[in-house]
């Protein structure tokens, strides 16, 4: 019961933040895909670099542990692959369509429509994707530390440095 | 404050990854939203009585794939999402009834039939690379880059790969 009032709450909160940062719509979503507005990436770096300094450091604390997602190459490529296709045709992910019904976007029902029954299309692929997919290039939960054998601060170092940089870039054109 | 409005992103940003780490220290989770999807879907067809439960998707992690999972932290977490922009957005009196987007009216025309052929389309690609892939912008993108995942770095480069590609397709080259 407190996990699930925990998620209400979070998602209250992160919803919020999107709609002000004003992610939750499709100009900004196709606008970042056709290079003209960066708002997302903005957005999605800022809250990518402030959170891995606060994880990595919870971590360091002895306070949660976590191992990153399993990585196979035919499952992140193809399935990023198409998950961009598909991205561009509708113009939101999961969790900003929910939002962008809610501040008012009402068209987004048809994309919300098409993912449920993309849901049910890959419980169908499940059996084929697993064995013939997920194997290819199949390494495990790796970090991006583990495999440049470096610790994990100078890759967040790394990252933030490299989102300053393109933050700057962004600013100077105006995207 | 109209001279700080580039900021905006970044902040909301940052008070988004401060909001990561709260959770992941108060509840021990991290964002994502994608698998709320295929678990609603059988959900509902389980509700409606379609038994699918023959299909090995629903052993699949022991059975958290599916809507038998249901009410869980993530569920609660998407719709405190749509709950948190309505909010917001009558706040801030930026709610706006819209039938089309207005850059794909632009592009397409007031042609909801299209829209719909879009949407079908693009959202079954989408939930299935998605789901293929092991996450969304939110489980991939923020919370797997956050933990410094190979998998999730390649997924989100992946995802803007076929993003922007797909775009160029829709629009054509930047014309202005």
């Amino acid at each position: 019961m407190t996990t699930l009032a925990f998620g209400l709450i979070t998602g209250i909160l992160f919803g919020a933040l999107l709609q002000q940062a004003e992610v939750l719509r499709y100009e900004k979503q196709v606008g970042a895909m056709r290079l003209m507005d960066m708002t997302i990436v903005k957005f999605m770096l800022t809250t990518i670099v402030v959170g891995s300094i606060g994880i990595f450091l919870l971590k360091d604390l002895g306070l949660v542990s976590f191992d990153p997602r399993p990585l196979s190459l035919g499952l992140q490529i193809i399935g990023g692959l198409l998950f961009g296709v598909g991205w561009a045709l509708i113009g939101y992910c999961p969790g900003t369509s929910l939002g962008a019904l809610a501040e008012g976007r009402y068209h987004v029902i048809w994309p919300i429509l098409g993912m449920l029954i993309g849901g049910l299309v890959f419980a169908f692929l499940y059996p084929m994707v697993q064995e013939h997919i997920q194997p290819m290039g199949n390494y495990g939960p790796i970090s991006v530390a583990d495999m440049l054998g470096v610790n994990h601060w100078f890759v967040i170092l790394a990252l933030a440095v490299g989102a300053g940089f393109l933050f700057r870039f962004f600013e100077k054109h105006n995207l | 404050m109209k001279s700080r409005a580039w900021m905006k992103p970044y902040i909301c940003g940052g008070l988004a990854g401060l909001l990561l780490v709260a959770s992941v220290a108060i509840a021990g989770q991290f964002f994502g939203t994608s698998t709320t999807f295929p678990r609603m879907v059988t959900w509902l067809t389980n509700s409606i009585g379609i038994d699918l439960s023959h299909l090995a998707f629903f052993q699949a992690s022991g059975g958290s794939l599916t809507g038998a999972a249901f009410p869980d932290w993530q569920l609660l977490f998407v719709i405190g999402i749509a709950l948190g922009a309505f909010l917001a957005s009558i706040a801030t009196k930026t709610f706006q009834l819209e039938p089309l987007p207005p850059m794909w009216a632009e592009r397409f025309g007031n042609r909801l039939g299209l829209r719909i052929g879009h949407s079908i389309i693009g959202g079954i690609l989408l939930m299935v690379g998605a789901r293929m892939a092991g996450g969304c912008p939110s489980g991939h993108g923020v919370s797997g880059v956050s933990q410094l995942g190979v998998s999730s770095f390649l997924a989100l480069v992946m995802f803007f790969v076929g993003g922007i590609f797909m775009a160029r397709f829709l629009y054509g080259r930047r014309s202005s």
